[in-house]
């Protein structure tokens, strides 16, 4: 009896074919991702059957967590500054350009106005762990949201869209000054933002 | 690792031959597809890739309309949903009943409840917009047709308006659900209206006290 040879075979393979699919999956990532926005709050939308879908550009998301704390953001950064200098105006506060430059960078803002340049002093790390504790007042007597609003619609134009993102737990008062405050500005067309759910009539 | 090979190593030297050496260039890729992989998963975790949904409202504008150009509801084609606290829903055909408790009707969100009696009410539109859409799922009309002939359907005569109250105490997601039912059973006139405690609190309480402010 013959002993069987085993053949001995080198384990490496080769990984350019492998290289070559992982470089082609990165190259659809990078090209088709669009980042999370970082919110200061968490909100989790309510479902609906609608299959619109939001555009991607021009909109001013106005976020609002169950506790009925408002926040905005704006994609354009030059509409950000524009807002934030108009809306310091009607309130008698002027920002130096550097506070101007970081308001630009952030991504969603929410604080009241005579707190805004004792926020902007602060490091990000801070601005992150207080931003969620703040939010724009929204009473009927320090209508602040209805400034920033009305400071987004001049710097945007027309075709800006208001989309409201607001948490399924979010009592309807909240709501409903929201929605007030936007009736007052003639601002009569809007989206409410949501998660799909699938279901049909029967 | 990047390793070279030489071939021709250990062999006879070559009288006299070229003295250049063959070389097979072997690049260990290793560390590139875990440097690769690592990326991807960063761009996957960071991305959205599916966008979210949205639904468009618009609501009536502040000023004020003369009473002459109001569209004028006809009472039995009205339908007013309250939304009230603790996800309860009650509804009301018509006119407001104040001495008849039995005029507000509990319902609930979702299939069994409000739908029922939307999809009943409106069940005309609904058999149109569901032959419209078979007719596009076989190509037979364009999206802007389908689009055209669904709104004069859901504008028609005789397609039921539906007045949405909410209370205080209901949650957004009341709001979207009672809106959602809206579109599910496509009723093209709605409205979300002001709740006032005088009026549908009124008839809430007369409810849940089974007619004690109807009898007084």
């Amino acid at each position: 009896m013959s002993k069987v040879k085993v053949a001995r075979k080198s384990t490496r393979i080769d990984m350019t074919a492998m290289s070559d699919v992982t470089v082609l999956l990165l190259t659809f990532f990078m090209l088709t991702s669009t980042f999370v926005k970082k919110e200061p709050v968490t909100v989790a939308t309510p479902a609906s059957v609608s299959e619109i879908k939001i555009p991607e550009t021009n909109i001013l998301s106005i976020l609002i967590d169950p506790k009925g704390k408002v926040f905005m953001s704006m994609d354009k950064q030059t509409d950000m500054e524009n807002s934030l200098t108009k809306v310091g105006e009607e309130y008698g506060v002027t920002f130096t350009p550097e506070e101007i430059n970081k308001f630009r960078i952030s991504t969603t803002f929410g604080v009241p106005i005579k707190n805004m340049k004792a926020y902007l002093a602060m490091k990000p790390e801070e601005q992150d762990k207080i931003l969620g504790s703040l939010g724009i007042p929204t009473d009927s007597t320090d209508n602040q949201f209805k400034s920033w609003v009305k400071a987004a619609r001049k710097s945007n134009g027309t075709n800006m869209i208001i989309a409201i993102k607001a948490d399924q737990e979010t009592p309807y008062k909240v709501i409903k000054s929201v929605m007030t405050s936007l009736q007052d500005l003639r601002e009569n067309r809007y989206n409410l933002i949501t998660a799909l759910k699938k279901e049909t009539a029967k | 690792m990047a390793e070279i090979q030489e071939n021709s190593g250990g062999g006879k030297k070559k009288k006299g031959g070229s003295k250049q050496k063959k070389l097979s260039v072997h690049i260990d890729f290793t560390p590139m597809v875990d440097m690769n992989m690592l990326l991807i998963t960063f761009f996957m975790l960071c991305t959205s890739l599916s966008k979210p949904q949205t639904m468009e409202i618009s609501m009536p504008s502040n000023d004020k309309v003369n009473q002459q150009d109001q569209p004028a509801v006809k009472a039995s084609q009205a339908v007013t949903l309250v939304l009230a606290g603790k996800d309860s829903l009650f509804y009301y055909e018509g006119k407001p009943d104040y001495g008849n408790y039995q005029s507000l009707k509990l319902s609930s969100y979702g299939a069994d409840g409000i739908r029922t009696l939307l999809l009943n009410k409106n069940r005309e539109a609904v058999i149109k917009i569901r032959e419209l859409k078979d007719k596009k799922a076989q190509s037979k009309i364009s999206e802007a047709q389908f689009k055209k002939e669904v709104s004069e359907i859901k504008g028609g005569k005789n397609t039921p308006t539906v007045i949405i109250k909410a209370t205080d105490t209901s949650t957004y997601k009341n709001l979207i659900d009672a809106l959602d039912e809206m579109q599910i059973c496509n009723i093209g006139k709605y409205v979300i209206d002001k709740y006032s405690p005088t009026a549908e609190g009124l008839l809430i309480k007369n409810y849940r006290s089974k007619g004690a402010y109807s009898r007084k």
